[in-house]
Order: C-alpha cells, then sequence, then structure tokens
C-alpha cells in the first residue's frame, strides 16, 4: 500500500502506517489527516513533533498512559491529559498521532 | 482489590544475534503497562544489553539500548545487573546507560534505577519474585 503526497508516493502499511520513519515530512501528516477529515491546528502538530522527539531518543513509539504523562511534564497539564489529547485525536492519540507522525503503531496497542 | 504481583525479567542473551533481548523488552513494555510491579535482571551476556555506544547499524539492526531508558516512564522501578556478569566482561557500571526515574504525581525522582549488585542478592531476588520470565 502507498500514499500520495506533493506527487511523491509513500509506503505504508496494511494499517496505515508509514513503512520508512525517515521518509516522513510534514505533508504525509497533512494527507492523513485529510482522510480522516480532520484540520491539523498547531495543537496537533505540537503532539505530532513531540511524538517526534520522543522516538528521536527511545526508539519506540510510547504507549497513550507514558504518552499523556510525558506530554504534561514537556507542555503542562492542560495539554497532558486524556480529554485534551482524545479532544484533538479522536481515534487514539496512540495510534492516530503516531500515524500521522510516521512513527510505528505504538506496543501494545491492539 | 487484587494484590500486586512481583514480576521479575531475567535477561541472559546478547541483545542481537537472537530475538530474545527485544522480546523481553517489548513484553516488558506491555506488561508494565498493566500496573503490575516490574524490575529486570541482567545476567551473563544480558548485561550488553545495557552497554552504552552500541552501533547495531553496522549489522543492519535497529539499536534498541536508548528504549530502555524510558522504561521509568513505563513505572519500571529497578533494573539490576549482576557484578560478576560485568566483571567476567571487563565492564563497570559507568559503561552501562542511565536510566531515570520519576513518581509523576509525589515528583519523587531517582536519577538512575540501574543498580549492580552481587550473586547473593541475585539469587534473594529472584527468590522473593512472584513470576520470573527468563529470556
Amino acid at each position: 500500500m502507498a500514499i500520495e503526497v506533493n506527487g511523491k508516493t509513500f509506503e505504508v502499511d496494511e494499517e496505515g502506517y508509514l513503512a520508512n520513519i525517515n521518509d516522513w515530512e510534514p505533508g504525509v501528516a497533512e494527507v492523513m489527516a485529510k482522510e480522516d477529515e480532520l484540520e491539523l491546528t498547531d495543537e496537533h502538530w505540537d503532539i505530532i513533533k513531540f511524538l517526534r522527539e520522543y522516538y528521536e531518543e527511545y526508539q519506540i513509539a510510547p504507549a497513550v498512559r507514558v504518552l499523556t504523562k510525558a506530554v504534561a511534564k514537556k507542555l503542562g497539564k492542560d495539554k497532558g491529559n486524556s480529554k485534551y489529547l482524545y479532544g484533538l485525536f479522536p481515534y487514539g492519540p496512540g495510534k492516530q498521532a503516531c500515524r500521522y507522525a510516521g512513527l510505528p503503531k505504538p506496543t501494545g496497542c491492539v | 482489590m487484587s494484590e500486586v504481583k512481583k514480576f521479575m525479567y531475567l535477561n541472559r542473551r546478547a541483545p542481537y544475534g537472537t530475538i530474545y533481548a527485544w522480546e523481553s523488552l517489548e513484553v516488558v513494555l506491555i506488561g508494565a503497562a498493566f500496573d503490575q510491579q516490574v524490575s529486570l535482571m541482567f545476567v551473563d551476556d544480558g548485561v550488553y544489553q545495557l552497554v552504552k555506544g552500541s552501533k547495531p547499524a553496522d549489522i543492519e539492526m535497529k539499536n534498541f539500548t536508548p528504549t530502555y531508558r524510558t522504561l521509568g516512564d513505563y513505572g519500571v522501578r529497578h533494573m539490576f545487573v549482576d557484578k560478576a556478569s560485568l566483571e567476567a566482561r571487563g565492564l563497570t557500571q559507568d559503561d552501562l546507560i542511565e536510566v531515570e526515574w520519576e513518581d509523576w504525581e509525589t515528583e519523587e525522582e531517582v536519577d538512575n534505577i540501574v543498580e549492580v549488585i552481587d550473586a547473593d542478592k541475585v539469587v534473594e531476588l529472584l527468590d522473593e519474585s512472584d513470576v520470573v520470565f527468563s529470556f
């Protein structure tokens, strides 16, 4: 499977996660969000950026519980809570935001 | 309320060459997310899993040593390393990564949960665990 972004083709797995994290560019998130009929705001980009930094440092996509705590620590408690994160990413901040960020599906996520 | 069980993950193999170390780490990441009391033990070649500066890209493997550094965030409270296994390989604690731990509610902090222990302590800890997973 593949998605088309600005004339370039990106390989994705059967669940829509990018095959190679290093291929990622912001346009990937935009195209994926458009398919979900979601408009990306600065608040979404904060989380996407955060996830890419987390992966860079630890080489995994965090479980949603860990993501929530880590966001609270870095961006404040008003953002590091389930309600806020699910508000931004209704399909689940673990799965949906990781997918937009080009990360693999979080370990332990079914 | 049911009692929280003590889980011990015993790691005895080198990080690359077999899938054991990575599989163990994945199970820990999943198990810790279920609020069990999780500790890790590194014995024999397992101590290599925590050595800083690995470059497994040279053998076309992903370097997952950085991933151990997030285990504190997953609620892992102890990572024990067998002293004799380290010494037999010419290693010391300085060669190992550090893993921070923080209680997000009480803000209690531990700078490094990686602890080198002697053989008697290894036996004692394995003995008092409710469940031991050996990888």
